[in-house]
C-alpha cells in the first residue's frame, strides 16, 4: 500500500469551513510539525508503508490533507472539485504531480462538488460515499461510472462530521468502525444491511476523530485518547498505534485526511 | 395541480436514495408516481427511475425540487426531450394523441430551444410550424389536413401562474368568489387596474348581458366607453336589442326606465326597434344616418369600441350585425380577445363563459353577477384566475365608474 503525504509547511487555521476551525485558534506550527513527523515515522517505519510527498504550496493551508485531493484508481486520478473556493487552489498542484507520475487524469463536471477520498471509502467490493455537506451525490454516480463499482451514497447530517471519513472508517470487508449520528436513518440502515459487523463509537471518541483513522491490514493508526475503541480494536485483533494529532484537528482533520491511497 | 417529472439514476436502489426521494416528496405535501423503473441486474449496474410529483401549489412544487435536487434527483426539463408533432388527418380531426392545451403560458421544446405557444387559449390543439419554428394554439375546427399537431406530453412544459399575486392588483381578493367580502374596496381595486391598464395603453374587453340595461346601469357603461376605460365589447343580440330599444323608445322590455312603468304596447317595443335596425342594415348605419343618437352601441360606434354580437337560439330578430354561425361567433371574438389585458364581464353567462374559454389565464378576469352560480362555473370550466363580485350590476357599475372618475381627477381622489 503506497500513501500521498504533503509536510505542513504552510498549515495553519487561515479561514473556517467546517465548525472546528476558528482562526482565533490557531495552530502551534512547531508542534503540528512534530505531530505529522511522528505519524509519517509510525508509517514508514512502523508499518513500512511506501510514502509518497508532495511539496506543500502557500497559502494553501490544507494541502496537508491530501485525502481530499481526489481519488486514485488503478492508474487514473479523479480530481476533486473542492465545495469551498479558498481549497480550489491545491488541485493544480496534485494534479501536476499525478501527470508527471503518468497518471491518466480525470476531472469531473465544474458544477459537481468532489472531496475525494475523503467522501469515498471502499468496503470489500462496495463503497460507500458521503454527500450533502461536501461532495455532491450525482458527483459520486459518475465516480461509479468511472470504477464501474456499486457506490452507496450516505447523507451526512452532522456539520462536524462533514467528510465520510470522520465518522465511519472501513476495518476489512466486514467490519467498520462508524459514528451513527452523523447518519440520517437511511444511511444506518444501508450501513446496517451491508456491514456484517459495524462498530459504534461513542460521542466523545468520535470528537477525538476515532473514525478518522488509517488502516493497514492488521495495524490501525488514529489519534490518542480513544481508549473505548482501542480496546475494542485490539480485542479484534488489529494493533493500535496510537498518535497526538490535536494540532490538525483544530482544523477538522486527523490521522486518515493527512493519507491518500495512491497503490 | 402543479406538476414535473423527475429523473433518478445510479445506485439508487441499495442506497435507500430512491425510498428517501418518496418519503421527501409525501413529507412536503405532495403525491409521487413512479412513472417507470429500471433495476441493475449486478451490484455495479446503475437503476433509474422516473417519479412525477404533483405538489398543491407550484411554490410546494419547486421546494420539493430543490430539496430532491440534492439527492439527485433532477427535473426532467433538463434533459432535452424534443416535443413530438403529428400530421393532422384530415380536416377538422386532430391526430389520436394530440396534446390538450391549457389556457396557460406554454412552452414546447422544438430541437433543443424553448418555443412559446403563441395565443393560449384552452381545449385546443398546438399547431408546429417547423419551418418558421413556431407554435400555435388551433381550436379543433380549424385544423387542416396535414397541419403538424403535438402529440403526447413530452417536450411540453407549462408555465404555471402565481395563485398568489403579490401586492396589486387583486391583493384583496384572496377568495375567488365573494358575496361576504366589502364590496367596495374590491371595486376600488378593480378601478385601480382598469386605470392602470388604460395608462398603459392595454385594451379593456367588457362582456354584458342585457340586465344591465333593465336595471339601469347602461349610462355608468357608457360613461365608461366616453372615458376610453372600453376597447372592446362582447355581448349577445339581447344587450343590443334593450339598448336601442333604450334609446329609441326610453324603454327597456316596455317599461320606462326613467318612471319605472310599463308603455302601453311596450312589449313590442324590442321588436320595433329590431326592424328600424334591420331596415338600415345594421348598428353602425343607424348611428350614421341619426336613426341612433345614444346608449351604449351608439356611443361605441362613436368611440370606435370593437364589438361582437354573438346570437343564440331565442333570439328575436336578430339584428344584423349578429353572427348567428356559432363557429364564425366564436372566431370573431378569438380575434378580439388577442392584446386584451382586462376583462370584465357582468350580468352574463353564455357570453362570460364563452369569452373564458377563449382568454389565457394572463388575462386579469373579474366577473360579476347576481347569481353566484355564474362565477362558479366560469372557475370551474378553467378560467380559474377570474374573480368573482357578486352583486347587482347597476350599484356595481355606478360605484365602478364614481371610482374612476376619482382616479380622473385626482383633487376628489380618496381621502
Amino acid at each position: 500500500m503506497g500513501l500521498l503525504m504533503c509536510p505542513p509547511a504552510h498549515y495553519g487555521i487561515e479561514y473556517e469551513i467546517n465548525p472546528w476551525m476558528s482562526t482565533r485558534r490557531q495552530s502551534d506550527p512547531q508542534r503540528a510539525r512534530s505531530q505529522w513527523s511522528d505519524l509519517r515515522h509510525i508509517l514508514q517505519h512502523r508499518l513500512s508503508l511506501q510514502v509518497e510527498f508532495i511539496d506543500a504550496v502557500a497559502e494553501q493551508p490544507d494541502m496537508v490533507f491530501t485525502a481530499n485531493a481526489g481519488l486514485v484508481w488503478r492508474h487514473k486520478f479523479i480530481a476533486s472539485n473542492f465545495r469551498h473556493e479558498v481549497r480550489r487552489g491545491e488541485v493544480p498542484h496534485f494534479i501536476e504531480w499525478f501527470r508527471r507520475r503518468a497518471f491518466e487524469i480525470v476531472r469531473l463536471p465544474d458544477e459537481l462538488f468532489f472531496e475525494g477520498e475523503g467522501d469515498l471509502l471502499a468496503c470489500g467490493d462496495v463503497w460507500f460515499a458521503g454527500y450533502h455537506i461536501r461532495s455532491d451525490v450525482l458527483a459520486h454516480q459518475r465516480v461509479a461510472e468511472i470504477i464501474n463499482a456499486e457506490v452507496l451514497s450516505l447523507e451526512l447530517t452532522n456539520r462536524w462530521f462533514y467528510h465520510l471519513d470522520t465518522c465511519f472508517c472501513p476495518l476489512d470487508a466486514e467490519r467498520a468502525l462508524y459514528y451513527p449520528p452523523a447518519f440520517d436513518r437511511y444511511g444506518q440502515e444501508v450501513l446496517q444491511s451491508r456491514i456484517a459487523e459495524l462498530i459504534p463509537v461513542c460521542a466523545a471518541e468520535a470528537q477525538r476523530f476515532a473514525c478518522n483513522a488509517i488502516v493497514a491490514d492488521n495495524a490501525i493508526v488514529l489519534n490518542e485518547g480513544c481508549p473505548e475503541v482501542r480496546q475494542r480494536l485490539q480485542q479484534l485483533g488489529f494493533t493500535v498505534h496510537e498518535t497526538p494529532l490535536d494540532e490538525f484537528i483544530k482544523a477538522g482533520g486527523s490521522a486518515k485526511c493527512m493519507v491518500l491511497t495512491i497503490t | 395541480m402543479p406538476r414535473s417529472v423527475v429523473h433518478i439514476s445510479g445506485h439508487i436502489i441499495d442506497s435507500l436514495i430512491l425510498p428517501k426521494i418518496l418519503d421527501i416528496i409525501i413529507s412536503l405535501g405532495a403525491e409521487f408516481q413512479i412513472l417507470d423503473i429500471h433495476i441493475g441486474q449486478r451490484r455495479a449496474d446503475r437503476s433509474s427511475a422516473r417519479v412525477q410529483i404533483d405538489a398543491p401549489t407550484e411554490e410546494s412544487l419547486q421546494q420539493i425540487l430543490a430539496k430532491v435536487k440534492e439527492h439527485g434527483a433532477l427535473p426532467l426539463d433538463t434533459e432535452d426531450e424534443v416535443v413530438r408533432f403529428e400530421a393532422a388527418p384530415t380536416d377538422g380531426i386532430f391526430p389520436g394523441d394530440f396534446y390538450a392545451t391549457t389556457n396557460l403560458p406554454t412552452l414546447i421544446r422544438l430541437d433543443n430551444q424553448w418555443v412559446e405557444v403563441e395565443h393560449p387559449e384552452m381545449d385546443c390543439g398546438i399547431r408546429v410550424l417547423p419551418q418558421s419554428r413556431r407554435a400555435e394554439t388551433v381550436p379543433m375546427h380549424r385544423v387542416k389536413k396535414g397541419d403538424f399537431i403535438v402529440i403526447g406530453h413530452g417536450g411540453v412544459k407549462i408555465v404555471p401562474m402565481e395563485r398568489h399575486v403579490p401586492r396589486e392588483p387583486f391583493e384583496f381578493m384572496s377568495s375567488s368568489i365573494s358575496t361576504e367580502q366589502p364590496k367596495g374596496l374590491m371595486i376600488r381595486e378593480i378601478a385601480d387596474s382598469m386605470i392602470r391598464v388604460r395608462a398603459a395603453q392595454g385594451r379593456i374587453l367588457v362582456v354584458a348581458g342585457p340586465g344591465l340595461v333593465h336595471t339601469g346601469a347602461a349610462r355608468h357603461l357608457i360613461e365608461l366607453i366616453e372615458n376610453d376605460f372600453v376597447q372592446v365589447l362582447f355581448a349577445g343580440n339581447g344587450l343590443a336589442v334593450h339598448d336601442i330599444e333604450s334609446a329609441l323608445y326610453g324603454t327597456s322590455l316596455g317599461v320606462y326606465l326613467d318612471k319605472n312603468i310599463r308603455a302601453s304596447e311596450g312589449h313590442e317595443h324590442h321588436l320595433r326597434a329590431i326592424n328600424a335596425i334591420r331596415k338600415v342594415g345594421g348598428i353602425r348605419q343607424a348611428v350614421k344616418q341619426g336613426l341612433l343618437q345614444r346608449g351604449i352601441f351608439y356611443s361605441c360606434v362613436k368611440k370606435g369600441v370593437d364589438f361582437v354580437l354573438a346570437g343564440s337560439i331565442r333570439d328575436d330578430g336578430p339584428l344584423p350585425d349578429v353572427i348567428t354561425d356559432t363557429l364564425q361567433a366564436q372566431e370573431a371574438m378569438r380575434e378580439k380577445v388577442r392584446n386584451v389585458s382586462f376583462a370584465l364581464m357582468m350580468a352574463t353567462t353564455l357570453h362570460a363563459i364563452a369569452t373564458g374559454n377563449l382568454l389565457p389565464a394572463t388575462v386579469k378576469t373579474v366577473c360579476v353577477d347576481i347569481n353566484p352560480a355564474v362565477v362558479t362555473k366560469l372557475c370551474d370550466r378553467g378560467t380559474f384566475q377570474a374573480v368573482g363580485l357578486v352583486t347587482d350590476v347597476e350599484p356595481f357599475l355606478r360605484e365602478l365608474s364614481q371610482y374612476l372618475r376619482q382616479g380622473d381627477n385626482p383633487a376628489d381622489a380618496r381621502q
